[in-house]
């Protein structure tokens, strides 16, 4: 962005937006405050799901329009596991492993055999996510599932300065996402695996040349992806809940994360996380009525000008 | 240049195809080879014969719900075809242009919601409903043509839910939740189009005119170019094209086809709400056009009839509850293993083993 | 399961034509069933095709001396899919009685569709939107259930009675919660109450912390009148954020698919009174041998509920209603199902909760539960009858020129 493009957007967003806070403090201070933890909140859970698609086509160029579907995977089983065991830390785990055991078989199986082919990757994700989502219906049926948060994370946290008390479970969210996201920052940048990885995203041709199991750090990568929507599912399922059709707004909810932060970035995500996030939150609690209306047009002007997202680089 | 010359330099390019671009479909070799000569064979005759008969021998709900339908869908899903596969740009938002026209159809016109419908004639409603669809469509397509490859089918998905939110949301104009019933076909020169026959051939004479519409603009300079900046935008820029305008252009040319599939499909209905707007028919559409194969025109015009055959008739032949999986299990199939959908598939077994394999493996290497 | 039936119904017909010849075509009726086994209301739906088959099986299959044949269609809940699978069971299958669909926007469709047939006789499933008999009706279009504004008549007596002076009404943004909200507030407001929020939540939205953080302090109770996940969602979030604000029901925010959906926490919703067409816990005999006969046929462990579903009770009514009819005109659909029309308009339907007539517009007059969920001693919860209002006719009591439908901004009492 030049100088001049940077003032334009200052001048452009943060008058209207300081006039919004000041106004929204004055007005209710209590409600500005939960809704911008609100926003923050969901916006760890859309980062943890997000992180995962942008990490597969920041190195495969796959945008993998089933990562709803195994989104929806990880809930249930983490459901399932949760109900045998009782152990949140469990269903934590298996709903990662078995997300990421699908992932595996999906490049493993599909995708080898098609790398480079974009678009036909793409459609091929599009007929397993209905499949996926047809078949966890038909084993697991059209019920609500809603998973309990662990004992020590029930109920509300009380007594907190200007917004009294707020959800415990949700409040865990935020540190949550953030220990994500510094773990994935980690292995990325401190771990050899990490680096092959960041290598591949910019050069995967040169990466395979000094020597690099290509396939098998895509396999590692996309089973990492899956996981994490995987992960995300079960968190989701204590918040949110399991139902058919979850898949389908999670998808798009990581779809806007990652376009509006730039594909393939980490922080990226986490930036676009946190936008859509607050906005959703801040959109439903002051104009209710068109605030999915709201969340889009973001999206549609963030790519009308800066194609590649805010923090994308070019291909 | 001539539109021949463009045809040799682009097949002459067709084998660097891969080079640095994100969205390669496959090369129009036996369009080219078609048009060249441009014979009428002895398919075309009967693909058309079959087609004028239909309604002679089918029942009227055959002829309505199978055959108008699948010719109407057949028309939004062929500008997308345009779009992707001539054009390079694979478009979700095309529903959204066909909702477009439907909504602006029930606006305008005549519909169930006295208070919201202006009730104007058919004669202005519908030119009016399809040039706004037709804006909107090079809209979608100036918004669209900064991104590429990957991001197109992001930003058309993002602005086809936008525009299905709003029409849920929008009571004042756009009816929310309920949309509009009653947008009926009209009643022209005494013949009542709302009738199975005479619509079937009123959709008929449109998917033609659209077809014949399309084949021409892809054989005329303007085509030739817009496949050459599919195949390799720089160099179409070095030689002095504006990629840019070629692009908008041809987001136009899809829109006006996907309006007028638009007023088919709402009149088919008798009705538009956000539903036919939603997520699930931005991807039918996509769903239609890649089951076909994005080669040639009359790919959509299969896929929709497959389409339909299946969504009409599945519940028959498995519980309909598991209708999606057969839905989604054809369409798997199809892209693993016939990456041209239908056509692909039809040319693989026409030339049997040494070109058919090469619809089977896949291109690529990493690059 | 359909394909076994219809594997089963070809091979009869193949038998039967064998042996009857013509005589089949006049023995057996056609009655096509549409509900939704996809899309947002599949676990509903589901259930509703369960009421109906209910009552075919307990005529064994038979209605006034003919045999009844069910072919089923199923629909997302979009009035397109609806129409399409309509048209296919009157067209192609060629259904002498249609009985379906689930949702608002689906049954507007169908009725538009029923007036292109003017031989065949559409009857409701469960779809409950007010504008479907109120606005442009059909000669052939029945609806043997109560509608959503019906659904809630009483509870605004109920509510004040409670204690509850000032309501937050959180609804989600579409025209059934709008005719929910309605029925409440026309009476509740009439008697004195007051609604200074409204909180219309767009349709897709699944977390409620910006509404929950919108709940004003000065209101005595919430009316929530969210479906299925949704229900689920805020009851759970608005729990763990510390609300303690007693809750006012819509009819399918204590469905048997919310206070059975599969989790733990459950307990928020004990003591919520609520109005609906159905009560798990209503004493008539007739209810309880409905109810008997459901757990009989669809026991838990083959996907049933613990006790029918809204949307089994409508399905079974509608159902009942259509055979009933065949009873009554002993088979005879002839001359364009004249008689048997009339025989349906004329009916007094005899329905596990209660007789049902129907209006003017052929729209059904009935009987309204106000309940509140309890915990029985196994930990399930059911709703108990406080009160059972009868005769409730689609006007809501008003006379025809006060009445309006119900919207964003109508009723108002701020």
């Amino acid at each position: 962005m030049s100088r001049l493009q940077k003032w334009f957007w200052g001048l452009a967003l943060v008058p209207p937006l300081s006039v919004f806070a000041v106004w929204g403090i004055w007005d209710n201070a209590k409600l500005f405050f939960i809704t911008l933890l609100n926003g923050l909140t969901l916006a760890s859970l859309y980062f943890i799901v997000a992180s995962g698609f942008t990490l597969v086509f920041g190195l495969m160029r796959n945008v993998n329009l089933a990562h709803g579907s195994l989104y929806l995977l990880g809930g249930y089983v983490g459901y399932i596991v949760a109900e045998k065991t009782g152990l949140f830390v469990l269903a934590l785990a298996a709903g990662f492993l078995v997300a990421a055991l699908v992932g595996l078989l999906m490049q493993v199986a599909i995708f080898r055999f098609m790398q480079g082919e974009d678009l036909r990757q793409t459609m091929v994700t599009i007929g397993l996510s209905i499949v996926i989502a047809d078949l966890l219906l038909w084993g697991i049926g059209a019920q609500v599932h809603q998973m309990s948060a662990p004992g020590w994370l029930a109920g509300p946290l009380r007594d907190i300065p200007l917004i009294t008390a707020y959800s415990k479970y949700r409040m865990a969210l935020l540190p949550l996402g953030i220990i994500i996201g510094v773990l994935l920052w980690l292995f990325l940048n401190r771990t050899r695996v990490g680096m092959m990885i960041r290598a591949g995203v910019d050069d995967r041709g040169m990466l395979a040349a000094t020597g690099v199991n290509v396939n098998l750090v895509f396999a590692a990568t996309f089973a990492i992806g899956a996981g994490l929507a995987g992960f995300g599912g079960v968190i989701g399922a204590v918040e949110l809940s399991m139902v058919p059709g979850e898949d389908v707004r999670l998808l798009l909810a990581s779809l806007i994360v990652v376009i509006v932060g730039g594909m393939g970035s980490v922080v990226g995500a986490a930036l676009g996380a946190v936008i859509l996030g607050v906005a959703e939150t801040y959109g439903l609690a002051y104009a209710p009525t068109y605030s999915v209306v709201f969340t889009f047009v973001i999206l549609v002007m963030v790519l009308a000008f800066r194609p590649r997202g805010i923090l994308g680089q070019a291909a | 240049m001539s539109a021949a010359e463009w045809r040799n330099a682009m097949n002459a390019g067709s084998g660097r195809l891969a080079m640095g671009k994100v969205l390669v479909l496959p090369p129009q070799e036996k369009t080219e080879s078609w048009t060249r000569k441009n014979p009428i064979r002895a398919r075309h005759v009967l693909v058309l014969g079959f087609l004028l008969a239909f309604p002679m021998y089918a029942t009227p709900f055959l002829t309505y719900q199978i055959g108008a339908q699948s010719l109407a869908l057949g028309l939004i899903a062929l500008s997308l075809t345009f779009l992707g596969g001539y054009g390079g740009m694979v478009s979700l938002a095309q529903m959204t242009v066909a909702g477009v026209a439907g909504y602006m159809l029930a606006v305008f016109g005549a519909s169930g919601e006295a208070a919201l419908s202006l009730g104007w004639s058919w004669w202005i409603a519908v030119p009016i409903a399809i040039v706004i669809a037709t804006l909107v469509g090079t809209a979608i397509g100036w918004l669209s043509v900064r991104t590429e490859g990957i991001y197109t089918i992001m930003i058309t998905l993002a602005v086809g839910v936008a525009f299905y939110y709003l029409c849920l949301q929008n009571y004042s104009v756009l009816n929310g939740f309920q949309g509009f019933q009653r947008v009926y076909a009209p009643t022209v020169l005494g013949i009542n189009l709302r009738e199975p026959v005479p619509f079937y051939f009123l959709v008929l004479a449109c998917a033609l005119g659209g077809y014949f519409l399309a084949k021409y603009i892809l054989r005329a300079p303007f085509g030739i170019a817009m496949q050459g900046i599919r195949d390799n935008p720089r160099r179409m820029n070095a030689l002095g094209f504006h990629v840019m305008a070629h692009r908008v252009a041809a987001y136009a040319v899809a829109g006006l086809i996907a309006a007028v599939g638009g007023v088919l499909f709402t009149w088919y209905n008798g009705l538009v709400t956000p539903g036919s707007v939603g997520t699930s028919w931005l991807i039918n559409i996509l769903v239609i056009a890649v089951l076909g194969g994005m080669r040639h025109p009359i790919g959509p015009f299969i896929g929709a009839i497959v389409f339909v055959l299946l969504q009409t008739f599945a519940i028959d032949l498995i519980d309909r509850e598991r209708f999606n999986l057969v839905i989604g299990g054809v369409f798997l199939a199809i892209v693993l293993f016939s990456p041209d959908g239908l056509l692909g598939l039809w040319a693989a077994l026409k030339s049997r083993f040494p070109s058919g394999s090469k619809f089977l493996t896949p291109r690529g290497g990493i690059r | 399961m359909k394909k076994r039936t219809f594997v089963r119904t070809l091979v009869g017909a193949a038998v039967l034509a064998v042996f009857s010849g013509v005589a089949y075509s006049q023995q057996t009726v056609k009655i096509g069933l549409l509900s939704n086994l996809e899309g947002p209301f599949a676990a509903g739906g589901a259930d509703g095709m369960r009421g109906a088959e209910l009552a075919i099986k307990q005529k064994n299959g038979m209605a006034g001396g003919r045999k009844i044949e069910l072919i089923k269609a199923s629909s997302d809940a979009k009035p397109d899919v609806a129409v399409n699978a309509t048209r296919k069971l009157v067209e192609q299958d060629k259904v002498d009685i249609m009985v379906g669909p689930l949702s608002g926007g689906e049954g507007i469709a169908v009725k538009e569709y029923s007036k292109t047939q003017p031989n065949i006789t559409f009857i409701n499933g469960s779809s409950g939107a007010q504008a479907t008999t109120l606005v442009n009706p059909s000669p052939n279009f029945f609806r043997f259930n109560t509608e959503g504004a019906q659904w809630m008549v009483g509870l605004g007596k109920a509510a004040l009675d409670k204690g509850y002076k000032r309501v937050m009404v959180i609804a989600e943004d579409y025209a059934f919660p709008y005719s929910q909200v309605q029925g409440f507030m026309s009476e509740y407001c009439r008697l004195g109450g007051k609604v200074p929020v409204k909180a219309w939540v767009p349709l897709g939205g699944k977390d409620y912390a910006s509404v929950i953080a919108r709940i004003p302090k000065d209101v005595d109770a919430l009316v929530v009148i969210l479906g299925g996940a949704d229900a689920v969602n805020f009851l759970n979030q608005y729990e763990a954020a510390g609300g303690d604000k007693p809750m006012i029901g819509g009819s399918i925010t204590v469905s048997q698919d919310v206070l059975n959906y599969k989790g733990k926490r459950r307990d928020s919703l004990v003591g919520t009174i609520a109005g609906a067409p159905i009560a798990d816990s209503f004493d008539a005999p007739e209810f309880k041998a409905f109810v008997a006969d459901y757990q009989k046929n669809y026991p838990v462990s083959a996907g049933g509920y613990p006790s029918p579903s809204l949307f089994a009770l409508v399905y079974y009514i509608n159902m009942k209603a259509a055979l009933d009819g065949l009873d009554a005109v002993k088979g005879d659909l002839s001359g364009g199902q004249a008689k048997y029309r009339e025989a349906l308009t004329k009916m007094v339907l005899k329905t596990p909760v209660g007789d049902v007539r129907l209006d003017s517009n052929r729209q059904a007059i009935g009987t309204t539960f106000i309940t509140e969920v309890v915990k029985d001693a196994q930990g399930n919860l059911s709703n108990r009858v406080l009160r059972k209002v009868d005769g409730i006719d689609q006007m809501l009591g008003m006379k025809k020129e006060d009445f309006k439908m119900g919207s964003r901004d109508e009723p108002n009492c701020p």
